[in-house]
């Protein structure tokens, strides 16, 4: 086989800390022009789409409302630029960030006279500690806790990425800290259905260009397998404990994802038996679909089918400290990364 | 977003654990890990231990220390 260097070859990675890492490490102007590294949908905050934060920034004008988050939310904007948590903050709505869903908790124990909502976002390696924290309040008799979900699987987007008629990714460099969760069995489908080579990765700097020396030995013998990279830390059955909590609180539903629209079985959603924690439920929570459209692209960011710096608001109207859409907002969005460590 | 970083376990009580790095201490919980000791390394994410790190590790870490040291006496 071997491989035809007259060709692009895409290796997409479908995790924000990895995008992180190769935009702080500079891989991506080390490797030969035929090696293309893309970001796909692994921002959770960046694949969250304006109705659902819509949603979010409505909530924070409840009475007596404490909206808990992690600071990844707090200055993604709606449908509307420039309207987001911290500026509702601002305008004295109680919007606290939080390092983890039992601070959330916490938050509720101390204000008995408040409803606490913490966004729930996050892929599969945060899904746990957000059942958890359903758990401790159900435990401790919290009843003004709840979570609002906006948890996404990983699995259903790489479905959705792979069928679509432009898909042109050669192989995939896996997220280490989803494995931890699933472990490499949760993520044979991409070898085993997807027939792409599929690397499951650290994040250091080694660990990223390890994978990427996995993916093309795979790809000049014509192989499509998982190997997982990360074997210090990922175990081949992944974390049975915490998938059991994250199974008893939750349940995949159809979610909507920006750029690839509503897919079904791709969120994960509150079970109907723990209602009470439930913010969609206790609050009527429901979803409009923005009227205004900007001509913000971070739909074909996510699908890795645009370079951040190949959209036309990049850097101009679209800038960290006034973005248009949430890839430039998140630390860890491919916009941002791009814009940080861009060259000159 | 999922990022975990390695810290190690001080005390434990119950399913809370305190854990460090670099005398920086915090409070997480380690109700998804089988059999946690004090001493163990952790991943933790978003106040979450999610996985144990294997000791291995750290050995494979100090053998290439011994190999350095090796080599150093070599050249």
């Amino acid at each position: 086989m071997g491989l035809d260097k007259s060709k692009t070859y895409h290796l997409m990675e479908v995790c924000g800390t990895h995008t992180m890492a190769i935009a702080r490490s500079g891989i991506k102007n080390l490797l030969p022009s035929y090696i293309r590294l893309i970001s796909g949908p692994g921002c959770p905050v960046c694949v969250t789409p304006p109705e659902v934060i819509d949603a979010a920034l409505e909530l924070t004008e409840k009475p007596g409302m404490i909206l808990a988050t992690y600071g990844d939310m707090i200055r993604v904007p709606g449908s509307v630029k420039g309207d987001n948590l911290a500026k509702r903050s601002a305008m004295g709505a109680d919007v606290r960030i939080v390092y983890s869903a039992m601070d959330a908790v916490e938050i509720a124990k101390q204000h008995p006279d408040r409803e606490v909502v913490f966004l729930g976002v996050g892929f599969e390696t945060s899904a746990p500690g957000t059942a958890t924290s359903i758990e401790a309040a159900m435990e401790q008799n919290i009843t003004n806790y709840s979570v609002f979900s906006m948890l996404k699987m990983l699995e259903p987007s790489i479905r959705a990425l792979a069928a679509d008629p432009d898909f042109n990714v050669q192989g995939f460099i896996c997220p280490g800290h989803v494995a931890v969760i699933l472990g490499e069995e949760g993520l044979r489908f991409f070898s085993e259905d997807l027939h792409i080579p599929a690397v499951i990765a650290g994040f250091d700097t080694d660990d990223i260009v390890n994978a990427v020396r996995m993916l093309m030995l795979q790809i000049a013998k014509g192989e499509a397998r998982l190997e997982n990279e990360y074997a210090d830390v990922v175990r081949p059955e992944g974390n049975p404990m915490a998938r059991q909590i994250m199974d008893r609180y939750l349940e995949p539903r159809k979610d909507i994802w920006r750029g690839l629209g509503s897919i079904d079985l791709s969120g994960y959603g509150i079970r109907p038996e723990y209602a009470a924690f439930d913010a969609e439920k206790k609050f009527g929570i429901t979803f409009r679909e923005p009227t205004v459209r900007s001509g913000c692209r971070c739909g074909d960011v996510v699908k890795g089918k645009l370079d951040p710096v190949e959209c036309p608001l990049f850097g101009t109207v679209c800038l960290p400290e006034d973005p248009e859409g949430p890839c430039m907002v998140s630390a860890e969005g491919a916009c941002a990364a791009a814009y940080k460590y861009r060259s000159f | 977003m999922c990022l975990a970083v390695p810290l190690r376990i001080k005390s434990l009580n119950g399913t809370d654990a305190i854990v460090e790095r670099d005398g920086v201490s915090r409070s997480v919980k380690v109700n998804f890990i089988r059999d946690p000791r004090v001493g163990d390394y952790v991943m933790v994410h978003a106040g979450f231990a999610i996985e144990k790190m294997k000791p291995e590790q750290a050995e494979e870490d100090l053998e290439a220390f011994r190999e350095l040291e090796e080599v150093l006496k070599t050249i």
